[in-house]
């Protein structure tokens, strides 16, 4: 990530400098800084509501149904994590945010599924292995409605908005299988380097 | 039909969380405004812990496209990408993916006014919106919200998925759309 961050940041400097623009690099920098502070307050309320109705959901028994509901499956992709432990639950209502294309909700949902995943975690500020897998599904996640995508074809008058489903679901489709599989190699690579 | 049905969907799905939640909670003896209070006390605190890392990560990726990096970066990659049958304009888009969910449907949006959402590009811009995540975003937040700084191979991993996530929606494109 150090090494990422340093590349995206210093090589639109030096390409700006050569480009004889280097007055956008501040505009840039200072714009995205103040940006980033709106997002997040922009998701104080939507997170706030989530987790609220999460709350409900939880004490009432729902989340720990769902979990038991899906427990063959997350038993196998996360076997770090004890399989009734809450962060289970949180994992599977995150994805099936994703899924129905519901952004604002699986925010919400990741985040404290990260905070319960953390407990489990001894070193504080490292990924665990159980972290690592769960974000390799959620940025590959299938999302059987991509609605917004739809919306601006539909905005544009396309003949068909909605033919694009099926190719969109296959491509997920594959690099979800990519994701986990890697993820997967990661983690004997890493287990087998600290033994 | 299916945009009918799918557009249903997407416009009931929350109105009918935020119904049968409370009251499925109800009927468990939940005591559901005093439980909703609780959870969503800890919005506001995981929303400011994430304030550092966004910060960091859109200064980088801001500079990073407002500079003109971003294009040579295209340019450079363009003879790769479009012998396998990825066009020169979507290209930008998917350099952008992984780093910028609002730029990119910005970018899509312009391309499918631009040819035209029935056309191969429209189609494929379309398709490349719908696969994968923002990873940088994800992982930024994510990571964030419980202080993780180091964050081992899940970024190589993110990365792979959403580079076949491209891929992918080139051959499938190809294959249904050409």
């Amino acid at each position: 990530m150090n090494v990422i961050w340093l590349l995206l940041l210093a090589t639109g400097i030096v390409v700006a400098a050569l480009n004889g623009n280097i007055e956008v690099v501040t505009e840039a920098a200072l714009g995205a800084a103040k940006g980033a502070v709106e997002v997040c307050f922009d998701l104080v309320g939507v997170m706030a509501l989530w987790l609220g109705i999460m709350k409900i959901a939880e004490k009432g028994g729902l989340v720990q149904s769902l979990a038991r509901l899906l427990r063959p499956i997350t038993v196998r992709l996360f076997p770090s994590v004890p399989s009734h432990h809450p962060a289970m639950g949180t994992i599977i209502l995150n994805l099936s945010a994703n899924m129905l294309g519901l952004g604002n909700a699986a925010t919400p949902f990741g985040m404290k599924a990260m905070q319960e995943l953390q407990e489990l975690n001894q070193e504080s500020d490292e990924a665990s292995e159980a972290m690592c897998t769960f974000l390799a599904l959620n940025t590959s996640c299938i999302t059987l409605i991509p609605a917004t995508i739809i919306a601006v074809r539909f905005s544009f008058s396309s003949a068909n908005a909605t033919e694009i489903v099926g190719a969109c679901i296959f491509s997920t489709a594959i690099s979800m299988v990519i994701a986990v599989y890697l993820d997967y190699w990661f983690r004997t690579k890493s287990r087998w380097r600290k033994k | 039909m299916l945009h009918t049905l799918l557009s249903l969907v997407s416009k009931w799905a929350i109105p009918v969380l935020l119904l049968t939640v409370p009251i499925y909670g109800h009927m468990k003896k939940v005591p559901v405004y005093e439980a909703f209070v609780e959870g969503a006390e800890e919005g506001f605190t995981t929303a400011v812990k994430i304030i550092p890392f966004l910060v960091g990560m859109m200064v980088a990726i801001s500079v990073f496209r407002a500079s003109g990096a971003m294009d040579y970066l295209s340019m450079i990659l363009d003879p790769i990408t479009s012998r396998i049958g990825a066009p020169s304009e979507v290209l930008p888009l998917a350099i952008m993916r992984p780093m910028s969910g609002s730029a990119v449907l910005g970018m899509a949006t312009e391309l499918m006014r631009v040819y035209g959402p029935d056309s191969f590009i429209g189609r494929l811009a379309s398709v490349m919106q719908g696969t994968t995540d923002t990873t940088f975003f994800i992982l930024t937040v994510y990571f964030g919200s419980v202080g993780i700084k180091k964050y081992r191979y899940a970024i190589v991993t993110g990365l792979t998925a959403d580079i076949t996530g491209f891929l992918a929606s080139v051959y499938i494109c190809n294959l249904l759309f050409r």
